[in-house]
């Protein structure tokens, strides 16, 4: 569910979300999913935005049984955590695989998939999903 | 050098699913009930903060700082909102303590108070979920239950512990809060009923987590100057207090099971206290989920086996939740730090009864906002 509709708001964050566009701290080497002006870690200002690899492994992840507003109907469906190959941490929803069937370690890819409706009319967000790795 | 601290006064409503009443008259009861408690004439308050997280979202009502003043009969107060997540409540505290050891105020109420139940429980879980970055955690689908799910299974992977040591926390809150008129459950569980309840976000299931509910704590606070003209028997100092954050999302941390802003807040608020972790005679823990209670004990030992070997308990080597914490005793987010600092007002006045923790003289009272990304530390002493 999003409290207020906004288009503005999807659209500006496009190319981070579809992309992977993460930031690189020159200063103590820290990877970051999105890409923002400071490091988190070291308070460094000036992050390199970065096209991260799309391949990963999951570290943990967990069964959404009770989906909030906007993904009502989907469950069970998995939120998990994925390390990316150089180390950024990206936490997404797997696609194309059976809750059961997931497992701690496993390897995935990213795919462009549908996330939500902000509303019956309108927009509808996209992002990045998780598969297991072909 | 900041002045002393006292809690001269504090009131609560149980809680519960107050269907009848709203979340100001829920304030208004909790304030006046601290106010007469501590048998002060309410005009001398003169700053009130209120803890609270989610009310502009579920009642479309800001602004509660004048709305509970003026409800309470006390407009002129220096009156506002404090915001911290699920730690608003003991954000709350630490401010109101910072008002009066500044030498500002001399006599200060703090309110935290929560309604959850005029919400549906997907849009109360909508609104919990305010507390993570919502571009790209919320964005996913992901609720704040499957959150602390993430960080559950990490803990029983990297550990190789089995789910029910863990899952023994709430078994141990439902237990003291048997005995706690104002808790939310006055009803024991057994392991195998927390193990059989249905999953929410696997691998957390329904009875390990805290329930969804409506209520509201308050305190008064007040300087020695105060005190010297309006004396009383039965008191307690805020020895010492300390709020930290660590990066927004756990998954973003170096180490996501470290729980950085806990062990920074904790560090903080003991050397201001100038007492020891060990020397904390009564606990409270924020265990919205089993996972979260147990992580918050791992600075004394092993925190599930802790559980196990019964040292929660008021005889044991630290009695934690001993009124029942956030599984039992009651959830309503904003409003749980104050509750907490209420729980062990009771016991350093030896007020507890049948959980009464003999002689205690020092407690804690963590309070996270969001999946530890802010905790809020309150070290209370009792004083003659």
């Amino acid at each position: 569910m999003v409290w207020v509709e906004s288009a503005p708001r999807a659209w500006r964050e496009g190319t981070r979300r579809y992309r992977l566009i993460g930031g690189k701290c020159p200063s103590c080497g820290g990877l970051v999913y999105p890409h923002r002006q400071v490091c988190p870690y070291c308070g460094r200002e000036g992050l390199e935005a970065v096209a991260l690899p799309r391949r990963g492994r999951v570290v943990t992840y967990a069964v959404v049984r009770n989906p909030p507003r906007g993904f009502e109907g989907r469950e069970p469906y998995v939120i998990a955590v994925v390390e990316l190959e150089g180390g950024a941490r990206v936490l997404a929803q797997l696609t194309d695989v059976r809750p059961e069937d997931v497992r701690v370690g496993m390897e995935v890819e990213a795919v462009f998939r549908r996330y939500r409706e902000q509303s019956p009319s309108g927009v509808i967000e996209y992002g990045v999903k998780f598969r297991p790795a072909i | 050098m900041a002045g002393r601290v006292y809690i001269v006064g504090a009131g609560a409503t149980k809680v519960g699913e107050h269907w009848d009443r709203s979340l100001r008259e829920l304030a208004v009861e909790a304030l006046l009930s601290a106010v007469k408690d501590a048998g002060i004439d309410k005009r001398d308050v003169e700053a009130l903060y209120v803890g609270n997280m989610m009310s502009g979202m579920l009642q479309g009502q800001e602004h509660l700082g004048a709305l509970v003043a003026t409800w309470a009969g006390i407009p002129g107060a220096a009156a506002c909102k404090i915001e911290a997540a699920c730690g608003s409540g003991g954000v709350a505290v630490h401010q109101a303590y910072l008002a009066v050891a500044s030498g500002l105020y001399d006599c200060v109420a703090v309110v935290g108070v929560e309604k959850m139940t005029d919400a549906l429980p997907s849009d109360a879980s909508a609104a919990l979920a305010t507390a993570e970055d919502q571009e790209y955690v919320v964005f996913t689908g992901a609720t704040f239950v499957s959150l602390n799910a993430l960080l559950y299974r990490l803990y029983l992977d990297r550990y190789g512990v089995k789910q029910e040591k863990v899952a023994a926390f709430p078994v141990h809150c439902h237990k003291m809060a048997v005995n706690n008129p104002y808790a939310q459950f006055r009803r024991a569980v057994t392991l195998e009923e927390v193990m059989a309840s249905p999953l929410v976000a696997d691998p957390l299931r329904l009875l390990e987590c805290a329930p969804i509910g409506d209520g509201a704590a308050a305190l008064i606070l007040c300087s020695e100057r105060y005190l010297k003209r309006n004396p009383r028997d039965e008191l307690v100092e805020v020895a010492g207090t300390a709020v930290a954050t660590d990066v927004l999302s756990a998954h973003e941390r170096r180490d996501p099971l470290a729980v950085a802003a806990l062990r920074r807040a904790v560090e903080a608020a003991t050397r201001r206290a100038g007492v020891e972790v060990a020397d904390i005679d009564v606990l409270e823990v924020h265990d919205a989920f089993s996972i979260l209670g147990v992580l918050s004990l791992e600075a004394r030992g092993e925190g599930w086996r802790l559980v196990e070997e019964g040292q929660l308990e008021p005889g044991g080597k630290i009695p934690t939740n001993t009124m029942g914490g956030l599984k039992a005793r009651g959830h309503p987010v904003g409003a749980t730090g104050v509750y907490q600092v209420f729980d062990l007002v009771v016991q350093l006045r030896g007020e507890a009864g049948a959980n009464q923790v003999e002689g205690a003289e020092l407690g804690m009272a963590q309070n996270f906002g969001g999946v530890a990304s802010t905790v809020a530390v309150n070290v209370l002493r009792r004083a003659r």
